[in-house]
């Protein structure tokens, strides 16, 4: 009796963290996106070297003082929706709502990748190999679009798929060393990453795979070919093109697939209680298995977003941290497809918005930092609730549990 | 999280099945140093140099056959795989020692393949003294993994407290114009940035992995945006601390090889030198860590007996991040000289898999973090003999071999029971 009850209050736990994440509390939310831009807006203003400045001589004149933090402010976060959502110094329409296409292409690999990770966290995986299983996908997607000859549609067709299916290899890899031999996935996703980052930079050197023709030392690709590359989506006055379809389409299928099939099902039941799973006849070694495969395939259509809308050669800079931000996508999402979404609309717009803030002045680094905390907001209810006196959420998961052991006892 | 059950007992010495994995491995790795480099191998000499010139007792440099070297190295390799078969067979783990000793041999061999006809040869002190300057960040950071994985909490910030150590290290040293102060400094900043992941973890009941990576990320985000927009834009007076100076022990540092290597090092390496037998002795031998112990295998019966789960669990994260802020000022003020974006560069992840691969003990932990040490300056010497391998299957090695041992190499690995399980006193 003692024995089971720990047990229970153990998973009970860490699974109602999960649960509260995932069930994505609209207010809580909001609050810690706005509680991450002010603490974001107090770097931006204590490391501004005008605003000490003025700070400096503040018994002089402390309405220059205030004042100089206050534009601080609004010339960063100004410069960031001005460079994401709609440019208001534009001339026209078109140029003035350029940015928002712009947070749309940076948004589709994010979204895509992120619903990959958000897979896995729904199986109970922690899976942090998108940034390998893109770089493998990289390189699948630049062999087919720059070393083969093909008809349009069909060429990039191919090479999307090609993408998927080299990222699913390396998602599987990670799925047979959890599943068979017991290896932590944090640990071999994160060594896969790095062994996947030499390996696309040889590929890349290697004249036979990846390098340019009459390439150098540097490491970087032919340009993919035309007949490879994903089309303009609003015609040539927007750099949007139809990867965004594929995000879309990616949302819809993760959405179907997680909420309406059975393969979805057996993924969310291990996911909330392995050993019930496995009890219900459910294979949890060969599920983790495809899961990994399938959440990989995911990082891939972001990799073939990647390499087959670059103008120029790809190097290995192409990745762009997507992997990485992909984590803090899926969590910032709740592991749901629609939250994934709107996450990786608001990372999209984040950089999008980099390079304007760069131009404004202000260091688009800050946006590193406002990134994790709203995340760190999220992940960790308490924090937010102490900082703003939320109410503690109804009954939760442990108390219902403690009730009924006692009950039981 | 992942739900392997974990039952009181299963991780125990006493069921721990010797898995033949191991021994297979090492079979393997023995046929690659007797076919690859022995038999089929390059010809031409080898030459092992064993005494840097500025020494004051000067050995002399060892030439030798590379066929011949190799091919009898691979033979003693695949004796030694023998034994760990036959060990196994016996139920039998493979020992420690066995694996350490084959680990330099095969190393050996490595590098006389990699070196054979270089004229430079093999400079072993060089190798050795960087190996070990290198590794003392993985050291650090994998104690302050064991720390707090021996307690039950899975430590995956260690990256973003080298990273805290490093920055805070550097900036204050260059500050007070004392580096000693920017040592402490970065061990403080590391221990409260461990301490929110100790209270979350434990009075929140976060999951212990989510906060780890956050933490990281946090961290990331933090220095990039300080160095972007405030040290880097006045390097000579807020990130110029220079490095401690070498202290030569006295006699010590005059025995060949070996004093080069281990007595005329800085501050940050002897500092390793005294914490890592210090933990293992407080782990294993006093009554303080018998109780963290059991907080971390069965934190139910710590309780019942009258130890304070949350207050261990607390007080060894934050001063195992502390130990990790160590090895953070060691890779800017005990070794490079000032900070650099992202300069832990994952050394963080891989203090972690150092951890699993020395089986959360301090004496193997270290030797496993000198395995990496070693592959990094690897990477660095490597090119300068051009061995005609590809650079970049170099820089994998470390990363692969860290896969092998997670998936078996190191047997099956016995984690503290508790470790990542948070406990709901009541």
């Amino acid at each position: 009796m003692k024995k089971n009850k720990d047990v229970a209050v153990k998973e009970s736990s860490s699974e109602s963290v999960l649960k509260e994440i995932m069930s994505g509390d609209p207010v809580r939310i909001s609050l810690s996106i706005l509680l991450g831009f002010i603490i974001g807006a107090i770097f931006m203003v204590v490391f501004d070297s005008g605003v000490v400045k003025s700070w400096s001589n503040f018994g002089a004149d402390p309405n220059y003082a205030l004042s100089s933090v206050w534009w601080t402010i609004q010339d960063g976060y100004g410069a960031l929706f001005s460079g994401s959502i709609y440019n208001l110094n534009a001339d026209n329409f078109i140029d003035g709502i350029r940015p928002l296409t712009e947070t749309l292409r940076f948004a589709a690999p994010l979204v895509m990748a992120g619903l990959g990770v958000a897979l896995t966290f729904r199986v109970g995986l922690f899976n942090i190999g998108a940034t390998g299983q893109i770089m493998v996908g990289l390189a699948g997607a630049t062999f087919v679009s720059t070393r083969m000859e093909l008809p349009p549609v069909i060429h990039m067709l191919l090479a999307t798929v090609v993408a998927v299916l080299c990222a699913s290899v390396w998602g599987i890899i990670v799925g047979i060393l959890k599943a068979r031999f017991g290896a932590h996935e944090v640990i071999v996703t994160i060594m896969l990453n790095y062994v996947a980052a030499s390996l696309f930079t040889y590929f890349l050197r290697e004249p036979s795979l990846l390098l340019e023709a009459n390439g150098g030392g540097t490491p970087k690709s032919d340009r993919p070919a035309d007949t490879a590359m994903l089309g303009s989506l609003l015609g040539p006055e927007f750099k949007l093109h139809y990867g965004l379809i594929f995000a879309v389409l990616a949302v819809v299928g993760y959405w179907w697939l997680m909420e309406r099939s059975t393969f979805g099902f057996r993924f969310r039941m291990v996911g909330h209680n392995a050993s019930a799973a496995r009890a219900a006849g459910i294979k949890v070694e060969n599920t983790f298995i495809w899961a990994l495969a399938i959440s990989a395939g995911f990082a891939g259509l972001a990799a073939a977003n990647q390499a087959l809308s670059i103008q120029g050669g790809l190097t290995t800079s192409i990745e762009a941290g997507i992997g990485f931000d992909a984590i803090t996508v899926a969590l910032l999402g709740g592991s749901r497809a629609g939250g994934v979404a709107m996450a990786g609309l608001l990372f999209g717009a984040f950089k999008a918005g980099a390079s304007s803030m760069q131009v404004a002045g202000v260091s688009p680094e800050v946006l590193g930092v406002v990134k994790a905390l709203i995340v760190l907001f999220i992940a960790a209810p308490p924090i937010i609730r102490a900082i703003y006196r939320l109410p503690k959420p109804g009954p939760k998961m442990i108390d219902v549990m403690k009730k009924t052991a006692k009950v039981a006892k | 999280m992942s739900k392997i059950e974990v039952t009181p007992g299963m991780f125990s010495q006493v069921e721990l099945k010797p898995s033949l994995k191991a021994s297979i491995v090492m079979a393997v790795a023995g046929l690659i140093v007797l076919l690859g480099f022995g038999v089929f191998g390059k010809p031409g000499d080898i030459t092992y140099v064993w005494s840097d010139k500025r020494e004051f007792v000067q050995l002399p440099s060892y030439v030798v056959n590379s066929m011949l070297f190799c091919t009898i190295i691979g033979v003693i390799l695949l004796a030694l795989a023998g034994l760990a078969f036959m060990l196994n067979r016996r139920s039998k783990v493979t020992p420690m020692w066995l694996i350490i000793i084959f680990g330099f041999l095969a190393i050996m061999a490595l590098l006389g393949w990699l070196a054979t006809g270089a004229s430079q040869g093999v400079q072993m002190v060089f190798i050795l003294s960087n190996t070990l300057v290198l590794a003392i960040p993985l050291i650090l950071g994998g104690m302050a993994g064991i720390m707090s994985e021996r307690v039950g909490v899975v430590n995956i910030a260690i990256e973003g407290q080298l990273l805290t150590g490093a920055f805070v290290s550097s900036v204050v040293g260059t500050t007070t114009g004392n580096l000693y102060i920017g040592m402490i400094a970065a061990m403080i900043a590391a221990g409260l940035l461990s301490m929110i992941l100790a209270s979350l973890a434990i009075k929140y009941l976060v999951d212990q992995v989510i906060i780890g990576v956050l933490l990281n990320v946090l961290v990331i985000g933090v220095t990039n945006f300080l160095h972007s927009a405030w040290v880097d834009k006045d390097r000579q007076h807020l990130n110029f601390p220079g490095t401690f100076d070498k202290i030569a022990i006295p006699f010590l540092s005059d025995i060949p090889v070996v004093g080069q290597v281990l007595f005329n090092n800085r501050i940050t390496v002897y500092l390793m030198f005294i914490i890592v037998p210090v933990l293992w002795y407080v782990l294993f031998k006093t009554k303080l860590g018998l109780r963290a112990r059991s907080v971390g295998e069965h934190p139910l019966a710590a309780d019942t007996v009258g130890i304070n789960v949350a207050k261990t669990r607390f007080w060894w994260v934050t001063i195992g991040g502390m130990i990790a802020g160590l090895g953070g000022a060691a890779l800017t003020i005990g070794n490079v000289g000032s900070f650099g974006r992202e300069m832990s560069g994952g050394q963080g992840f891989i203090a972690l898999a150092v951890v699993i691969l020395g089986r959360w003990q301090p004496i193997y932990v270290m030797l496993s973090a000198l395995l990496f040490g070693f592959t990094i300056i690897l990477r660095v010497w490597a090119n300068q003999v051009s061995p005609g391998v590809p650079f970049d299957f170099i820089v994998m090695v470390p990363y692969l071999v860290t896969l092998v041992a997670v998936a078996g190499f190191a047997g099956k690995v016995r984690a503290p029971a508790a470790s990542g399980q948070p406990y709901v006193k009541g």
